[in-house]
Formats: structure tokens, sequence, C-alpha cells
């Protein structure tokens, strides 16, 4: 699944969820042995106490409690904390892990998946969870009426994914086509209750199921929490579910919480200042600026202040080099000439100063990035690609070997002698995104580009990457929801729908990229963990010599609690601190 | 006694944003990294010895570790120098002090930019939006009201519906239409003439209502009527007769709008939709407190703040003044 980090607010925004599948046409077998991987990180978790509320804030209130159509982050939010999928993603170890499938296996072909469902399942309602609801939720996903973003996920090849009841607790799953890693696929699908929304489904009305003003008892899920009021405006409080499935080591149903109160906050200031004030327990994702503020003040405060280092979101600088029939604002068609030149690209890159960007704009809460593979992103980082140091030196050498010279005013001229000179967009809604514009004007600056800052507002910002294309050079944040290479598909491919410096393109490709495209096929086919890692450390390396995209930083994941909060334990994925919130407790 | 004090900080900072180049003691777009949210730089006296200077001085800057804020390095001090040119360049300042150390006599930014100079040359364009921009109403508004009063019929029932329309225009969302159209390679200072440009054409209808009740009144007059009797023309009465007697109210009306428009330029830069990076305004200064940090630990960001409340307060006075029975301060 794909994130776009970029929204009017500083939260990230599902925007869309990819087909990253429906590409490749070889239809090679895949080994069904299992993947070695690095150790885990552990997280161990404590045996808690039952009982309490957890009260947490929402930036915004969620747009639905429907999982079909949730793609906002607050919605997300909640969402996740009602509902369970079958196979789940692991945040701390970045592994998947049985959830309401108890295992699973994969035919040779590597097509077809049999999941095994746990017995004696039921839903927050009491009824009882079986395959017929499995098959129930994937014709939901699969619906063209409901238009449920992750769809196009559960496409490959063209063909929807192919769901059958074998028995009361066994379902097949057929591909059309194999697929690396297809397990990690059913994480974050929620598994739906048939009793309750089968009607909707065949009426064509399960759209505008489970909204806001739905009634909590018609409301039910596999997730550790279910719905117990919704005050509009206000909060929406949920409860423990008490049929949830998991207990602890010690035999202690899961979740200890007796209910999460998520109260709506106008921003994240608001948020920081209810935090502080003592009105909620737990805080996450904040900005470096507020949590320089609570980590300042954590001793005093009664609470921690968490760092875990850069997660996967990564902010890179790219220019337009989509293909277009006539120009569509003046000297673009100039400019992208330099935009098309790799020593160019790579020129910007070595001029920017990576250390500035992340002491003045992210308080140093931020990781310098060679490509899109962050460092928090363990099991794929590419460790032989060097960290980005600033040298203007090697900018200037680079510039001079393409034909660039500089004016007598130390300006940069392109090898027709016309001044360089180009404007970078930015989301005004991104505080952090206009100062590392705003530092890269400065740096540009040193080897004679003349940058213009083109701030605009969040919605003609997406028009103009996504839409129109009426911009010279931008800056954005895309984060992913998943760690798997596949992740990037739609970034990486030269026909991806993120493919965001030429989603319009004309004629050949350039050798670079149509190795990627190459690189990128092969790995969707291949199991085997290290011979998968190898291929993507070389697309990283194609990367980080042509630069398509200019990665920038990686900014760190941000969280605080309360020290009476037990298992606090923030990790990259998915949502940062509530993703093991059925193991949260309060301390007395 | 308040008035007359707001006038004279009124007069001294429109002299100030006038010769900023001499009053900034840095480059508004100099950015000093090492030294982002840096607190107002203390100007000594009195050294880490207890002597007395009669030169001020200051004691450079060091960043403590962890962005936990900066101290001074009491090891060496640093005089002002008053009048100076800067090392290499030609231009006067009023005041400066000599490298390594700095004179962030009103803080920096994120960026390190000083704060004091900034201001100065981002009054320029506030202020400058302000006056150009009622000027520009104001004009358009005196003529086409000035021509609906005195011709009537269907010129002034066509003029003030149009009056009407653009009153109901709401001009934010105007100008982030406009915005939104432009190229992205626009130059701060094609914005700013853009943003005066628009507030001036959408603002005119409120002067011209004014001016149009006060033209039907005068055309009136007995010594109108009789100029038209001796054969003058339209055009010469409305110059000659009618617009000086409408001269205070026109002059009341600028007073009114330049804040009006300097507000305007404000909102929008606040919003960072206005007058973008490097380029200083009040606004985008004024959009740094958005965030809870600066709120919460950078005071002197509060800068831009109390000098658009200065000069409100201060255009104000001159409303007050000139309109009979407007209240004073």
């Amino acid at each position: 699944m794909r994130f776009l980090a970029v929204s009017a607010n500083a939260f990230p925004l599902v925007l869309a969820l990819l087909p990253f599948l429906s590409r490749t046409e070889n239809g090679a077998r895949f080994q069904t042995s299992s993947e070695t991987h690095p150790p885990p990180a552990q997280f161990v978790a404590e045996p808690g106490i039952p009982g309490g509320t957890l009260v947490i804030s929402s930036h915004s209130e969620p747009k639905t409690l429907n999982p079909l159509l949730a793609v906002d982050s607050s919605s997300r939010k909640i969402t996740a904390l009602l509902n369970a999928d079958l196979i789940h993603i692991n945040s701390a170890t970045q592994q998947t892990e049985p959830a309401l499938a108890e295992s699973w296996s994969v035919s040779d072909s590597g097509r077809r998946y049999l999941l095994h469902l746990r017995h004696g399942l039921r839903f927050s309602d009491g009824s009882p969870f079986d395959a017929d609801d499995v098959v129930f939720s994937f014709r939901a996903y699969l619906d063209d009426r409901v238009q449920s973003p992750q769809r196009d996920l559960l496409i490959t090849a063209g063909k929807p994914i192919r769901v059958e009841k074998i028995d009361p607790y066994t379902v097949a799953f057929s591909l059309e086509r194999p697929y690396a890693a297809a397990e990690r696929l059913f994480d974050g699908l929620a598994m739906l209750p048939r009793h309750l929304l089968e009607n909707q489904l065949q009426q064509g009305t399960l759209r505008s199921a489970w909204n806001l003003a739905t009634a909590p008892q018609a409301i039910a899920g596999l997730g550790p929490f279910r719905v117990a009021s919704y005050a509009p405006g206000q909060r929406i409080v949920l409860e423990r579910n008490p049929y949830y499935w998991k207990s602890d080591s010690r035999g202690t149903r899961l979740p200890y919480l007796d209910r999460i109160s998520v109260v709506f906050a106008a921003n994240t200031d608001a948020e920081v200042m209810r935090f502080e004030q003592g009105e909620t327990d737990l805080i996450e994702n904040l900005d470096a600026q507020n949590f320089a503020l609570l980590a300042r003040r954590q001793n005093a405060g009664h609470y921690r202040a968490v760092d875990i280092g850069p997660g996967l979101e990564y902010d890179f600088l790219f220019f337009n080099q989509n293909a277009f029939p006539s120009e569509p604002f003046p000297h673009l068609f100039e400019r992208q000439k330099w935009f098309r030149e790799t020593q160019f690209r790579r020129a910007v890159s070595a001029a920017i100063d990576r250390d500035a960007l992340i002491r003045l704009a992210y308080f140093g809460r931020a990781d310098a990035l060679a490509t899109l593979v962050t460092p928090g992103n363990r099991r794929w980082t590419d460790p032989a690609i060097p960290r980005p140091v600033r040298s203007l030196e090697n900018a200037r050498r680079l510039l001079s070997s393409c034909g660039f010279s500089w004016a007598s005013d130390h300006s940069l001229l392109d090898p027709a002698r016309n001044p360089v000179r180009f404007a970078i967009t930015v989301n005004a809604g991104k505080p952090q995104q206009v100062e590392m514009a705003t530092l890269i004007q400065q740096d540009l600056k040193d080897i004679g580009i003349q940058v213009d800052l083109d701030q605009i507002e969040f919605h003609t910002f997406m028009d103009r990457i996504f839409s129109n294309y009426r911009y010279e050079a931008a800056i954005i944040a895309l984060a992913d929801g998943d760690a798997d290479p596949n992740s990037e598909f739609n970034v990486l491919s030269s026909t991806g729908t993120a493919h965001l410096w030429q989603l319009k393109s004309a004629g050949p490709i350039p050798k670079w990229q149509a190795e990627i495209d190459q690189l990128l096929d092969k790995q969707l086919i291949t199991q085997n963990y290290e011979e998968r890692k190898a291929i993507y450390n070389r697309i990283q390396q194609v990367v980080w010599e042509n630069m398509p995209m200019i990665c920038l930083v990686s900014p760190h994941i941000l969280a605080a609690a309360k020290n009476s909060v037990g298992n606090f334990h923030p990790a990259i994925l998915g949502d940062p601190a509530l993703w093991n919130a059925d193991r949260l407790f309060l301390r007395p | 006694m308040l008035s007359k004090a707001l006038l004279a900080v009124l007069a001294a900072l429109h002299i100030a944003v006038l010769f900023a180049g001499f009053f900034a003691p840095y480059d508004s777009h100099q950015q000093y990294r090492e030294f982002s949210y840096a607190p107002p730089t203390p100007v000594h006296w009195i050294d880490s010895g207890g002597r007395l200077h009669l030169r001020p001085f200051v004691y450079r800057l060091v960043p403590k570790p962890e962005f936990a804020g900066y101290e001074e390095d009491r090891t060496r001090l640093f005089p002002l120098c008053f009048f100076c040119r800067t090392s290499g360049g030609d231009s006067l300042h009023l005041f400066e002090v000599s490298g390594p150390a700095h004179l962030f006599l009103a803080g920096t930014d994120a960026y390190g930019r000083d704060v004091l100079s900034r201001l100065l040359f981002g009054g320029r364009i506030s202020l400058a939006s302000g006056l150009l921009g009622a000027f520009i109403a104001v004009a358009l508004g005196t003529a086409i009201g000035a021509i609906a009063g005195y011709y009537g019929k269907w010129l002034d029932e066509s003029a003030m519906a149009l009056a009407e329309i653009f009153l109901s225009v709401p001009w934010l969302y105007l100008l982030l239409v406009v915005r939104a159209l432009l190229p992205p390679h626009i130059e701060s200072g094609s914005i700013f003439v853009l943003l005066v440009a628009v507030l001036g054409v959408v603002g005119w209808a409120r002067p011209a209502r004014l001016v149009r009740g006060l033209v039907l009144s005068l055309k009136r007059r007995v010594y109108v009527t009789a100029a038209r009797g001796f054969g003058a023309s339209g055009f010469y009465l409305l110059r000659r007769h009618i617009l000086p007697g409408a001269g205070p109210v026109i002059a009341t009306q600028l007073a009114w709008y330049v804040p009006q428009f300097m507000l305007a330029e404000v909102t929008l830069s606040f919003f960072g939709l206005g007058v973008s990076e490097p380029a200083p305004s009040w606004g985008n200064m004024l959009a740094a407190l958005q965030r809870a940090y600066v709120l919460q630990s950078c005071w002197w960001l509060f800068a831009p703040a109390i000098v658009i409340v200065l000069v409100f307060a201060g255009y104000r006075q001159i409303f007050a003044r000139y309109a009979p029975g407007a209240p004073e301060l």
C-alpha cells in the first residue's frame, strides 16, 4: 500500500492504494521455501493489568467507520482498532504472522494460497466467524460499486483474486500469476460480518454502510475494540471487544483496556497542548518541533517522548520530465533539457546540504537519504550506497562535464548560454517542506542556480503534480504502508501511477529506467530473500546513480505517552503507537 | 498624547522601512544556519570583569548541543560599529558588528536570518501593498463614484449594480484562485504587484458608493448650479467644484483602506500563499507563529505582530483625526 504523505496539514493522507500487481506478463514459477530474514526486532510485551480508559487524540474526526472505504488517517486509526485481518504484518518485526488465519500454505505454482482459519472466533456482536465471512469480505472488496481503494491490490495480471470456501475453516485464494510475498497482501484487509452487511452488498448500498450516524450495535468487527459511542465534534469512545480471540502469556484475555476514548483536536498543535496538559495519555505522529517541546519538559511532565528513528517516509525533490505535445507554460521545454540530464540532477543533489535540512527543518530528527529506501527499512536498505554529503566542487565538476558554464556574476549558464533558473513547487501546508525548499534555494544559489519558490495550497499542489503537470520541480513526501519492495513498484516503474517525475511519457525510456523496470519484474517473481535483496540493491544503485528523484531526508517516528501507559512501544509500520493497542495497559 | 505618540511611531516606522538598507544590519535573505532560532543578542556596556565601556558591545553566540539554545562566549567582546560600511560592500549601515560575532537585535528565524532586517525589508512589501492597494481602490472608486453620481441614469444604475457584485466577491478566495492559475516560476515581485492589483480592483466598490452619495448631494449646491448655468462642462464641474468638496472624505477613506489592504497581504502570506520565500513580508514572517513550538519558545518572532498592531493603530488615528465623529483611540 502506498500512502502519500502530503496533505493540507502535517498528516499523511492515504491518497491511493495503487495497483502494482497488474504488470509483468511472465508467469514463471516460484518456490514455496520460506524466506530467510535478518534477525527481527524483539518486542516482548509485558503482562498488563486489565481495566481503565486510554484517552488519545485525533487531529480530525473520522470520515467513516467502514474499513472498505477508510482512506484518511483519522478513519484508519479507528477502523484498525475495530477490525482484524487474516494474516498480519507485525509492526515491530516487519514480518507476517498468523492472525485470523492460524496457518497458511502455498502451492508449488505459487499461485494458490490455502488459509486455515482459527476455530471458535466471534465478531464483536457475538456472531460466529467462518469461511463464509471471508468469501463475503473479498466479494465486498472486489465489488465495483463499493470502489474500495484496496480493490486494485487484489487484481493480478488484470484478473481479480479468486476466493473459494473449501470447508467452514479453510479458504483457498488463487492468483492469476505468482507474486513474491503475496501473503503480505492480506495485511490490513478487514474481515467483515456477512450477517450484517450482505443485504447492503446485494443492494449496492455498502458504500453508505457504517457511517458515523450508524448505531454502534449495527457495527461489528474482529478487532480488539468495538464502538461504544460517538459524539460529533467531541469524541468517539471504543470499548473492549469481549469476544476478541487473543490472550497474553498468562492467559489473560486481551485487550487490557476497557475503553479507548479518541478526542478530536483541531490540529497537531492543539493535540500537543492537550497532551501537555494531561488531558490525553498518548500522542503519535509528532513533528520534530513539537517533539522538542515535549522532550524538553518530559521529566516534569510524567511522560516520555520516544524517537524510534527514521520511518518509511521519504521526502524528495523531483523535476517535471513529463512529455507534452505543446509547451504548457513558457520556458518548460528549455528547462526540461536540463531536468533530463543525469549529471544536472546529480549536481543539484551534490549541492544540497542535507545536514542543514535535518538540523533546521527537523531539529535533527531525520536521516539523510540517498535513495527512496529509508534506513528505517532495515531488511531492504542497501548499506553499500554512501550517505550523501554536500560537495560544491563535485556539483561544479558534474555541471561542467555536461556543458554548463558560469557567467561573470557566478550565475550558471546552460550549454546554450541561457541562465539556469527554475521554480520549486511546495505544499504551503507542510512547514517542513517549505523550510527545506527555502534552504535548497540558498544551497543552489551557491552553484549559480536561481530557484524560485512556488508555495501553493494543497489541492492546487496535488492538481499540479498529478493532473495538469504545471510545475518545474517539486518537493513531496511519500510514505509506505509496507516495507516490502513491492510497495515501491508504483514509484519506480516507468508505468507506475506514482512515477511522479514522468507520469506522462513519450518515446523510448532511458536505458537505466529500462533496467529498473526489468529488475522490478524480476523481483516480483523471486521468492528467495537473498536473491530478491540483491535485485533490490541493484535497483537502489541505479536510482542513486541516475537520481530521477533527489531523495532528501526521512523523518523520524516521534511519539509520547504518559509513564502510566504500559507496553508503549512505537513502531515504524502501521499506526506508530496503537499498532499493539490490544496490549496497551494503564498502570495504577 | 497617545495619539501623537502613535503618529510619531507610524512616521518613524515608515522612514525605517523606506531606508531599510541603512537601518537593517544584515541582508534579509542571508541565512546564518548555525544560529537557527537565536534569541535577541544582548547588547552590553559592562563586561564580565565589571568594567564599563562607553561603546556598547556584544559577545559571540555559541550554540549549545542538542538544540538547547545559545550561550555567550565571554572571552572576547565585539564593539558595535556605528555608521560603518559592510566589509567588502559599499552600503552604509546605522550599526553593525564585525565577525565572528553577530548582532541579531530581534533574534533570528528558523533559518538563522536576522528578524530585524527582515522586518524592515518586509515592511516595504507590506506597507507598499497597503498604500498602493488603497490608492488604486480609492482612485478607481472616486472616478466611478463621481461619474455615477454626476451623470446618474443608466450609468449610475449599472455602476452601482456592478459595485454590489464586487462587494459580494470573497476576495480571499478570489486571490486563491488567481494564485492557483499563475505559472510556477513567478517572482515574489510579480506576486506582490498582482496582489496589489487584485486588491485594488476588487476594493473600489465601497469608496465608489460613498463618493457617489457625496457627488449626488454636492451637484445640487447653488455654486455648482451657477457654474453649470455659465456653461461649465460636466468634467470641469467635477474637477473644479464637486471633487474638491469630497476631498476630506476621500482622504479618510485612504487612511481607512491602507491597513485593510495591508492586512489582506498579511493574511495571504500568513497562509504561505502571498509573497514567497526568501523575500520577507510581515505576513510570511508571522506565518512562523502558526507552530506551537515557536509560540511557546520564540517570543521574539512576535515582532511582526507588534509592528502590525502599531501600524493599524497609527492609521486609525489618522482616520479619526480627519473623520469627524469617528472615535479617537
